[in-house]
């Protein structure tokens, strides 16, 4: 439909993507040479809601799912973590296999039964079984319940913490999210995302010519689950600390937040959105501990006025429907 | 197990059912007519409560807070109304969401500034307060009674004014087919209006009538916000009926399930796995039900909208 203009956008998005990832790439070194630490443990945090946000998108953006329990993967994913190392689990080749299993699991029964289920009912029925999921995890009173669980430590590869110095744990993130990042734009280039957007933009048509976007969309939704599960064992491992609050619905609202901020429809722009996102709640709450009530009208503007979100301001495609 | 633990249980469900009805009722209403999804609805639900506080601390009377509240509740929500959900009518509905998220984010904050984080309560009115014989052994408060009551009549009144007059028929058929009702020259608008007023209403009440027996806190009607929508979903969105008694299923299930699941799993798990497992049960209790139905009623149990 749009041939010649795609590759022109991919490219630009291409380049883009290179200056960002570059950019997360420098940070580091930009940061010891101001000695400053502060600022690579906060962009981890960007990263690792970039992740999240990523993964979101891919079925936010492409496929018009609006998923609002989607917060209930990075607790999953975090929990996994939190549970196997109090048993004295640490190794990466178990514990990512069981985050990814869990995640999954969650989301190919959760997802199955939601996406029988259209618009509102959709959102309401996500955010319902991302509710499930905190307050089964708020009830595991073995594993800290409310106050949630401490780890003594962090993810190990063969009996290597390569987690546990700051600057390698940054570009263990960071290869992740850039993993992440390749794999969702894979997927969106891939005749699997060309469905996901068809459904997106005419179920009927799509049925018309013999596709059924049910199971697309329910893999889509599983593979998006696992990713955000990656990013609550990275989040984990980030904080040491495990919380029934990674999975509150507010958490799942603010990475509608992102993805939005960002463009909707744009996978690039997700991640600007998360650092976009996790920066205004940094300055805010220098300017005033009920940095909310600065954030709640800036919310409502954005969507009153700012469509198409940052990508879109700038100019990078965004939404071009 | 005893028969009386099961009658306070049961009357206790009652009453979170009925609470979850008011709220619940204007939520479905709202979506029925302008197919709006008001995630702010918890926060009017607070407001109430909020309100009932402050005009208590003004009367000096639970009757005065209640009147002032109630019409502080439906002027904040008819100025949500205007400032913001107006614009968003034609919106889809991730952009409703957004917005009405931003909505509660400054509520839930804002009441913080000015009422500060800590729990407030309301006193109970005098005529309230106090407990009755239901049966033997089975002393119940009045108020909780009383809440159940008036739950009640609020149910009664709206079947009336839905069934009964002019404006409820519009309603009915605004939800059924809102494009038709306007081409048949309804101000769908007003309408709206009025549907809206009347839901904000209902949740501030919800609110002033749970101030005296939970507590006053930011936050508080998010959860029943949620509970809500399960109930929405159940009950199938824009019907009152279905509203009503997947309001009472949802109260009934998730109260009996907290009381008694601990007690149901030790009859086939250790007792100290039953008291991790029961709790854990017991919460996703209500999200299984829902799922339940939306397997076999993808639309809740009476869906308003035809087609």
């Amino acid at each position: 439909m749009t041939g010649s203009n795609s590759s022109r956008g991919v490219s630009r998005t291409g380049l883009a993507a290179i200056a960002v990832f570059a950019a997360f790439a420098l940070l580091p070194v930009a940061a010891a040479a101001m000695g400053d630490t502060f600022i690579v443990f906060f962009t981890i945090r960007v990263m690792v809601f970039a992740i999240a946000a990523v993964s979101l998108s891919l079925i936010l953006g492409q496929g018009a799912m609006v998923s609002f329990g989607h917060a209930a993967y990075l607790g999953l994913g975090a929990y996994a973590v939190g549970i196997l190392a109090e048993h004295g689990i640490w190794d990466v080749t178990v514990s990512l296999p069981v985050v990814l299993l869990t995640c999954g699991l969650f989301a190919a029964v959760t997802g199955a039964i939601s996406l029988k289920t259209r618009g509102v009912y959709f959102i309401m029925i996500t955010l319902a079984f991302g509710q499930m999921a905190y307050y089964t995890a708020t009830s595991l009173s073995a594993y800290g319940g409310d106050d949630g669980l401490t780890m003594w430590g962090r993810t190990e590869v063969f009996g290597f913490a390569p987690l546990g110095d700051r600057t390698s744990f940054y570009y263990v993130v960071l290869a992740c999210l850039l993993g992440v990042y390749l794999l969702a734009r894979m997927i969106v280039a891939s005749r699997f995302g060309r469905v996901l957007k068809g459904a997106k933009q005419s179920e009927m048509r799509l049925r018309a010519v013999g596709i059924d976007p049910y199971p697309y969309r329910l893999a889509a939704y599983v593979i998006a689950g696992m990713m955000a599960g990656l990013a609550g064992a990275l989040l984990a491992n980030a904080a040491e600390f495990v919380s029934p609050a990674y999975m509150s619905w507010h958490r799942s609202g603010e990475l509608i937040v992102m993805v939005v901020l960002g463009g909707l429809g744009s996978l690039l722009g997700a991640i600007v959105g998360a650092a976009s996102f996790l920066v205004l709640e940094e300055l805010l709450s220098h300017i005033t501990e009920h940095w909310r009530l600065l954030f709640g009208p800036f919310l409502i503007l954005v969507v009153l006025f700012g469509r198409g979100g940052i990508t879109g301001l700038l100019g990078k495609g965004g939404r071009n429907d | 197990m005893s028969a009386t633990l099961l009658a306070v249980q049961t009357l206790n469900g009652l009453q979170l059912g009925i609470l979850l009805f008011l709220i619940a009722a204007g939520l479905t209403l709202v979506f029925g007519v302008m197919d709006f999804i008001n995630l702010a609805h918890g926060v009017q639900y607070m407001l109430g409560a909020y309100l009932a506080v402050a005009a208590y601390a003004l009367t000096g009377s639970f009757w005065g807070a209640l009147v002032l509240a109630l019409i502080g509740a439906l002027g904040l929500g008819l100025l949500l109304e205007l400032l913001v959900f107006r614009h968003l009518y034609d919106r889809d509905h991730l952009d409703q969401v957004l917005a009405t998220f931003g909505v509660i984010m400054f509520l839930n904050e804002g009441v913080k500034v000015v009422w500060g984080a800590a729990p407030l309560s309301l006193p109970m009115p005098d005529l309230l307060s106090g407990s009755i014989v239901l049966m033997d052994g089975l002393l119940y408060p009045v108020y909780r009674i009383a809440l159940i009551g008036a739950g009640l009549g609020v149910a009664l009144l709206l079947y009336v004014l839905v069934s009964r007059t002019r404006a409820g028929m519009l309603v009915r058929a605004g939800a059924t087919n809102p494009a038709m009702v306007g081409a048949l020259g309804v101000n769908i608008r007003r309408l709206f209006m009025l549907v809206f007023g009347f839901g904000t209403m209902l949740a501030g009440f919800a609110g002033i009538l749970a101030a005296p027996i939970l507590v006053v806190e930011p936050g508080m009607g998010d959860n029943l916000l949620i509970l809500a929508f399960v109930v929405i979903v159940i009950g199938g969105i824009g019907s009152i009926r279905g509203a009503f008694l997947a309001a009472l299923i949802v109260g009934l299930v998730d109260t009996l399930g907290r009381g008694f699941a601990t007690d149901i799993a030790k009859m086939v798990l250790s007792p100290s796995a039953a008291n991790d497992v029961g709790p854990a049960i017991a919460s996703m209790l209500i999200y299984v039900l829902m799922a339940g139905v939306l397997f076999f009623r993808p639309t809740g149990l009476f869906p308003a909208r035809s087609g």
